[in-house]
C-alpha cells in the first residue's frame, strides 16, 4: 500500500546549536495515510526534528520537501506560513493549549485563516453577513464533529484549561485537526495517559490514518503505542539515524537493542 | 483571645511607633510662605500627627484581631473609628476625618470579607447563579448606559458634573481602546497616550491651519493615529512582556518630545491655542458666531446658555465611547479577535496553527490606536488648547490602571475603574494636596479584594449549546 511519493521527504537534515550537533544528516520519508514513528533515546534530537519541519527552528543545512497541491521546501518557509500553507499541523510535549479559552473556541482558533478568508478580513464579519455567517457556522460544526470524536462535547462550553490532563491531550489532537492538515506532527501524544486513556489515543490516531487520510508524523517513548500502531519506525540516536523499517523489524535491530539498553564497553547510559 | 492579646498590641506599638517616625517630618512639620521678604517657615501640625498614630494602632489592632478571628472586637474597633472619622468630635483637618472613617470601613469590610466571599462563592457555584451573574451583567450593563443618557438632563447636572462627566467618559473611551491591546491581544502598552498626542494634534493643526471642522478631521485624526500604530508597531511586536512594554514607553516618550521640540510644526512647549471646537449641523456653541457661521441659539430659537456646550461634548464622547465598545465587542466574536485572545493566552501555539502573529498583533495595535486618535481629537475639542504638558507618561499609566483593575477585557469593569480612579480623585478634591491618596487607596483596595479586576469574569465568543443546528 506504500505509494510511490512520500507526502514529506527529509533530506540529509542538520541541527547545529553553536557547538552541539543536535541532528546529523538525518534522511527518512514518510508516506501518505500512514503513520511514521521517530523513536531514540532522550536526547536523541526528536523533538529538534520535529521543531525543524513545523518552522520551529531553521535548519543549519538539508531539504524538507512536503508534497500537496505542489512542492513546499519547508525550511525556506516562515514558521506560520507552515501551517497556513504547507498544512502541517503539531501539538506539544508539553501542552499548549490556549487555557482560558473555552473548548470550542480553542476549536475555532484552529479555523482561523478558513474563517479569517470568509470574514474578508473582518469587514464582511463586522457587517454580519451571511457568507460569515454560514462560515462560522459550518466551522462550529466541524468542531462539533472533532467534540464527539473525542468525547467533550459536554465540556464544549469549559475553559480548556480546566479539563483534565488526558482530556487536554485529545483536545489538542483535535484542535491540530481543526487546520485541516496534510501530516499531522504529534510529540509524545501518549506522555502521562493512563493504559485505558493511550489504548483510546491509540484508537484515534488509527482512525486519523484511516478515516481522515492523514498522514501522521509521531514521536513516542510509549512502545505499546509505537508497535500497536506505526506503519513505518526511524529510530534516532545522538543526532542520527540508526535504523529505519516497519516496528517488528525495527524492534530486533541489535543497533536499536544497543542504543536501549547500552553495552558493556559501549559509551551510552540507556 | 487570651495569650495572644499582648503580642498583637505589641504588633499594634510596632507599626504605630514606624507610623510615627515617617510621620514626624512628613505630616508633623510644614512649611508655610510668611511674605516674600521673610521666606519660609515651619508650622507645627503635631495633634494632626498624634491623631494620625493612634488610629494607625487601633486600626492595626483592628486587622489584626479580624485575621485571627475575632470579629466582635474588630468590629467594635472598626466601628469607634467610624464614628470618629464620621465626626461628632472635631479633628484638626478635614483629612483626618477621611482617614479616620476609611480605615474603620476597611476593618468592618476586612471581617466581613471572608463569610461575603463564601456566600459569594456557593452562589457562583450552582449553574443557576452562574446565568444569573451573566443577565446581571447585561442589566447592569444596560443600567449604566441609561444613567449615561439621562444625566445632563438632571437638575443636579451642574457644570462641575458635566465636566467630570465628560472627564470620565473620555477615560472610559480610552480604557476600552487599550483593552483591545492589552486586556484582548495581550500586549502591554505603556505608551498609549502617544496615539492620543497624535489624534489632539490632527485636529489642532488640521483646524487652525486648514480650517478644517471637527467631523471632517475625527476620521482622518484616527487614520493617522492607526498609522503612527502600525509604524510603531512593525519593529516592536516582535518583543514580548516586559520588553515590549519597555519599547512603547519610549516611544511615548519621544512622541512627547517631538511635540516639544519640533516648533515650526507643533508650536513647541506653548502648545496651540484658539482651537475651534465641535459643531452641530454646521451651528457653533458660543454666544456670538464667527463671521460665516451661525450659533446653535441662532439656528433653534433656545436661548444662548453656557452649558450647552458641555451638554453637546458629553454627548459626543458619550456617543464614541459606545462606537468604540460596540466595535470592540464585536470583533471579539470575529476570528481576528479569538486569535487576538489565543495570542495572549499562547503565542507559539498559534504560529503552530498558521495564525500570522505579526499581522494579528499588528491589526489589534492600529485599531487601539485609531480609537486613542478619535479620543485625541476630541480632546483637543473639548480643551481648545492642547500642549504637550498633556500627553505625559502619567496618562498612559492611568489608563493602563483602568484597564487592568478594571479587569482585563472586561468591558464594564473598565467603566467601574474609571468612575473610581478618576471620579474619586476629582471629587475629594477638598481634601487638597492628600486627594491623590484616594487614587491610591481605590488601587491598593482593588488589589486586595479582587485581585484579577473588579470584573475577572470572561463571557465565551462563541457557544455550542447556543449554535444552531440541534444544540443540545
Amino acid at each position: 500500500m506504500r505509494a510511490d511519493v512520500p507526502l514529506i521527504d527529509v533530506e540529509h537534515l542538520t541541527m547545529r546549536f553553536g557547538g552541539l550537533l543536535a541532528v546529523d544528516d538525518v534522511s527518512f520519508k514518510a508516506q501518505p495515510r500512514e503513520i511514521t514513528a521517530i523513536i531514540g533515546p532522550n536526547g536523541a534530537g526528536k523533538t529538534t526534528v520535529f521543531n525543524c519541519i513545523t518552522g520551529f527552528y531553521k535548519p543549519s543545512s538539508g531539504r524538507l520537501t512536503l508534497r500537496g497541491d505542489r512542492e513546499y521546501l519547508l525550511e525556506r518557509m516562515l514558521g506560520h506560513e507552515i501551517g497556513q500553507q504547507a498544512k502541517v499541523a503539531r501539538t506539544f510535549q508539553n501542552i499548549r493549549l490556549f487555557p482560558g479559552m473555552t473548548v470550542l473556541e480553542n476549536l475555532m482558533v484552529a479555523q482561523h485563516n478558513k474563517l479569517m478568508r470568509a470574514s474578508g478580513m473582518s469587514i464582511f464579519g463586522l457587517l454580519g453577513l451571511k457568507r460569515y455567517r454560514d462560515a462560522e457556522i459550518e466551522a462550529i460544526e466541524l468542531a462539533r464533529l472533532w467534540l464527539q470524536r473525542i468525547g467533550l462535547v459536554d465540556d464544549a462550553d469549559r475553559p480548556a484549561g480546566e479539563l483534565p490532563y488526558g482530556a487536554q491531550r485529545r483536545l489538542e489532537i483535535a484542535r491540530a485537526m481543526c487546520t485541516e492538515p496534510r501530516l499531522l506532527c504529534l510529540d509524545e501524544p501518549a506522555a502521562g495517559l493512563n493504559p485505558r486513556e493511550s489504548a483510546a489515543l491509540n484508537e484515534l490516531l488509527l482512525s486519523i490514518r484511516n478515516q481522515d487520510g492523514v498522514g501522521v508524523l509521531l514521536i513516542e517513548h510509549d512502545m505499546s503505542v509505537v508497535m500497536k500502531i506505526s506503519d513505518h519506525v526511524v529510530v534516532l540516536d545522538y543526532g542520527r539515524k540508526i535504523a529505519e523499517g516497519p516496528p517488528d523489524e525495527v524492534q530486533r535491530d541489535p543497533a536499536v537493542i544497543r542504543a536501549y539498553l547500552g553495552t558493556d564497553d559501549g559509551g551510552t547510559d540507556g | 483571645m487570651g495569650p495572644r492579646l499582648p503580642a498583637l498590641l505589641k504588633d499594634a506599638a510596632l507599626t504605630a511607633f514606624v507610623a510615627a517616625a515617617l510621620g514626624f517630618f512628613i505630616v508633623g512639620f510644614r512649611t508655610v510662605d510668611i511674605g516674600s521678604t521673610k521666606g519660609l517657615s515651619f508650622d507645627y501640625q503635631f495633634a494632626d500627627l498624634a491623631v494620625a498614630v493612634v488610629a494607625i494602632f487601633v486600626g492595626r489592632l483592628g486587622l489584626s484581631l479580624a485575621a485571627e478571628g475575632q470579629r466582635w472586637p474588630a468590629l467594635i474597633l472598626g466601628a469607634v473609628l467610624g464614628i470618629v472619622g464620621a465626626g461628632p468630635a472635631k479633628l484638626p483637618s478635614a483629612f483626618l476625618h477621611w482617614f479616620v472613617g476609611l480605615a474603620g470601613l476597611l476593618i468592618i469590610a476586612r471581617t466581613l470579607w471572608p463569610s461575603a466571599n463564601r456566600a459569594f462563592l456557593q452562589a457562583r457555584q450552582s449553574s443557576r447563579g452562574q446565568s444569573a451573574t451573566r443577565a446581571g451583567a447585561r442589566w447592569f450593563g444596560w443600567i449604566l448606559l441609561a444613567v449615561a443618557v439621562v444625566m445632563p438632563l438632571m437638575p443636579f447636572a451642574d457644570q462641575k458634573t458635566m465636566d467630570l462627566g465628560v472627564l470620565i467618559l473620555t477615560y472610559v473611551m480610552l480604557g476600552w481602546g487599550l483593552n483591545i491591546v492589552v486586556g484582548l491581544a495581550g500586549l502591554l502598552d505603556l505608551g498609549y497616550v502617544a496615539f492620543y498626542a497624535v489624534g489632539a494634534y490632527s485636529y489642532a493643526l488640521l483646524s487652525t491651519q486648514y480650517g478644517l471642522g471637527f467631523w471632517a478631521v475625527l476620521p482622518i485624526a484616527g487614520a493617522l493615529a492607526a498609522t503612527f500604530g502600525m509604524v510603531l508597531g512593525f519593529p516592536v511586536l516582535r518583543l514580548r512582556g516586559d520588553y515590549l512594554a519597555i519599547v512603547t514607553l519610549g516611544f511615548g516618550e519621544i512622541i512627547r518630545l517631538v511635540l516639544i521640540n519640533w516648533v515650526d510644526l507643533t508650536n513647541g512647549p506653548a502648545g496651540i491655542g484658539s482651537i475651534p471646537g465641535p459643531t452641530l449641523l454646521g451651528a457653533v456653541f458660543a454666544e456670538n458666531a464667527p463671521p460665516g457661521k451661525i450659533t446653535f441659539s441662532q439656528m433653534t430659537g433656545i436661548p444662548f446658555d453656557g452649558t450647552q456646550r458641555l451638554v453637546f461634548l458629553y454627548y459626543i464622547i458619550l456617543g464614541l465611547a459606545l462606537v468604540t465598545n460596540l466595535f470592540a465587542l464585536r470583533m471579539r466574536r470575529l476570528p481576528v479577535g479569538r486569535a487576538w485572545e489565543a495570542l495572549r493566552e499562547d503565542e507559539i501555539a498559534c504560529r503552530a496553527l498558521g495564525i500570522n502573529p505579526t499581522n494579528t498583533k499588528l491589526t489589534a495595535f492600529a485599531i487601539g490606536a485609531m480609537f486613542a486618535g478619535f479620543a485625541g481629537s476630541f480632546f483637543a475639542a473639548k480643551q481648545r488648547f492642547i500642549s504637550p504638558e498633556s500627553f505625559v507618561f502619567i496618562e498612559s499609566a492611568i489608563i493602563l490602571a483602568i484597564v487592568v483593575l478594571g479587569g482585563m477585557g472586561s468591558q464594564i469593569g473598565v467603566v467601574l475603574a474609571a468612575v473610581l480612579l478618576i471620579g474619586l480623585p476629582e471629587w475629594f478634591r477638598d481634601l487638597g494636596s492628600y486627594r491623590m491618596l484616594a487614587f491610591g487607596l481605590a488601587m491598593v483596595l482593588i488589589m486586595v479584594f479582587r485581585p484579577r479586576g473588579l470584573i475577572a469574569h470572561r463571557e465565551p465568543s462563541v457557544r455550542l449549546r447556543a449554535a444552531p443546528p440541534g444544540g443540545r
